[in-house]
């Protein structure tokens, strides 16, 4: 009787409880064209669509959930959301705590964003976010490396010259240096750091993955993802895709 | 939202800065301040509560309850705030899922598996199912427990000192007057001690207005979450395009705690007026000889 009452109580209190499951997805919502907020306070980016398209064809339901970088992986695991969808990089680390899905955007090049071309990423600390694999690619590199919450924060680092540069993935970094009127240039050098980038999942989890594996390859196979990656407002037609490599075993 | 509005790229000047203004995410943000706002409504009387029993406790002749009320304000008085912030959420929404899938689950298998905290779905709180309005108002329940039960603890302590500072002799007067215990408390105890207590309320009542940002830390979109989200610089890829603003949202929200606060501390100097009348302390003195 006591259980059957705090059973009732906890019911009541979770809400509407219907059985139908529903995946929620965990994304950082501060990374265009990755992902990011739009105007209307929604999810929006590459991933949103790439992640809807996912949810369709796997036919599962699903929900947005924003979440801080930092604390993105530890969520997980307590359960908060069931899927990392953030423009997470595949890495071994990684492959320790949590599981990944098929790479859906191969490794692309992360750049250097500085205030002149012949900065020298020597002579000062290297911005870089927290937890990402350009800020161990700094740090392991003999580079003075300064974390930050947020990838806006490592920007704003620069511009106020606190750091030297930031490293980033290319992507994020290109449209803010062709819109910073001249402010801000990439370096030529740039880093192959990381193995592509992939969902991901909590250990347990493998029947989830093994539906969005199925959906990531069917997305591969007819070539959807391809076009996507590739539309202006993502990753333009420049941006590595993955070709006849991903059609293999379609 | 407006029609107006509907291609912001190519619009201008004060059009421009009207459509941003009314974004749907600055809908949000304008929200947000009610979010806070009824924090603050929820969060007040429940500390107060908290804090009433807490003393409560802490001065009983019954030593179990009085040892719970003060370790209760032991407690919570000397850990730092923000690690119970970060504590509390965590462990109360763990707990009231191990709790549910007790009752819910078959097996009842023990969730804190490794790295992960698992339980089956049926006992997610709240359901994964439900819609992110429930989410969201979930959040925002931990919130207002953990704000109540950290605040209530400094209020516990500012009326334990309060309830001491009533003179004793008035106590004594009413036990000679045939007053039970109980009546002493209700009739006598209570309604004195708030003149005491009252400084160390309002002081409490500010610290809470300015605690507010703490709910960014919990997981809740408040105000400090918007601002910075807003005042980031945008590239092309968003429909509001511009440079780097937060210092002009930060300034914004500066202005509102001052307002806030400058408010507050006058309501706080009326009601201490109209409590000291008629009462034994200096206040109430002096207010009798201007009236003389």
């Amino acid at each position: 009787m006591k259980k059957l009452l705090l059973a009732t109580a906890l019911v009541t209190l979770s809400g509407a409880a219907f059985a139908q499951d529903v995946v929620r997805l965990g994304t950082e919502g501060a990374y265009p064209p990755y992902n990011f907020i739009n105007d209307a306070g929604e999810v929006a980016g590459f991933e949103r669509e790439f992640g809807d398209e996912l949810c369709k064809r796997a036919e599962l339901t699903c929900e947005w959930v924003t979440n801080e970088w930092d604390s993105i992986i530890p969520n997980l695991q307590s359960g908060n959301y069931d899927v990392i969808i953030a423009g997470m990089s595949i890495t071994d680390e990684r492959e320790e705590v949590i599981d990944f899905s098929a790479g859906y955007l191969p490794p692309a090049s992360s750049a250097y964003l500085a205030l002149s071309a012949d900065a020298d990423l020597m002579s000062g600390p290297v911005a870089a976010q927290t937890s990402t694999i350009q800020a161990a690619f700094v740090a392991e590199n003999g580079m003075a490396v300064v974390e930050y919450a947020t990838p806006e924060e490592t920007v704003a680092a620069v511009k106020n010259g606190e750091a030297v540069a930031v490293l980033a993935d290319k992507d994020y970094l290109a449209p803010i240096a062709a819109e910073s009127g001249g402010e801000l240039v990439l370096l030529a050098k740039e880093e192959a750091i990381g193995g592509g980038v992939g969902l991901g999942f909590r250990d347990s989890d493998d029947e989830l993955r093994g539906k969005f594996d199925a959906a990531i390859k069917s997305m591969k196979c007819d070539g959807t993802l391809d076009a996507m990656i590739t539309k202006d407002e993502y990753f333009t037609a420049a941006a590595k895709t993955w070709g006849d490599a991903g059609k293999e075993g379609c | 939202m407006f029609a107006a509005c509907a291609d912001p790229k190519s619009i201008e000047g004060l059009t421009w800065g009207f459509c941003y203004l009314t974004s749907g995410k600055h809908v949000d943000f304008y929200w947000s301040f009610v979010v806070v706002l009824a924090l603050l409504a929820i969060t007040a009387p429940a500390a107060l509560g908290m804090g009433f029993m807490g003393a409560t406790a802490a001065r009983s002749h019954i030593a179990p309850i009085s040892w719970l009320g003060k370790i209760y304000i032991w407690m919570v008085r000397g850990i730092p705030d923000i690690i119970f912030f970060l504590f509390f959420v965590i462990a109360l929404d763990q707990g009231l899922e191990y709790l549910k899938s007790l009752a819910v689950c078959d097996g009842g298998a023990w969730p804190w598996q490794g790295l992960e905290f698992r339980v089956c779905q049926e006992a997610k709180v709240p359901l994964g199912a439900s819609s992110s309005g429930w989410h969201q108002a979930y959040g925002f329940g931990l919130a207002v427990v953990t704000f109540a039960i950290v605040f209530g603890a400094f209020v516990a302590n500012v009326i334990y000192g309060a309830m001491q500072a009533v003179p004793h002799a008035q106590l004594e007067t009413a036990e000679a007057y045939g007053m039970s215990r109980a009546q002493v408390f209700r009739r006598i105890l209570v309604p004195q001690m708030w003149v005491y207590a009252l400084p160390g309320l309002g002081n409490l009542w500010m610290i809470l207005i300015k605690a507010t940002p703490l709910l960014f830390l919990l997981g809740v979109k408040d105000i400090v979450y918007y601002a910075r989200e807003l005042g980031g610089s945008k590239t092309q890829a968003y429909e509001y395009p511009h440079g780097d603003w937060r210092l002009w949202y930060f300034l914004g929200l500066l202005v509102f705690y001052l307002v806030f606060t400058s408010l507050s501390e006058r309501v706080f100097a009326r009601l201490s007026r109209r409590l000291s009348k008629g009462q034994a302390t200096s206040g109430g003195k002096a207010m009798r000889k201007a009236a003389a």
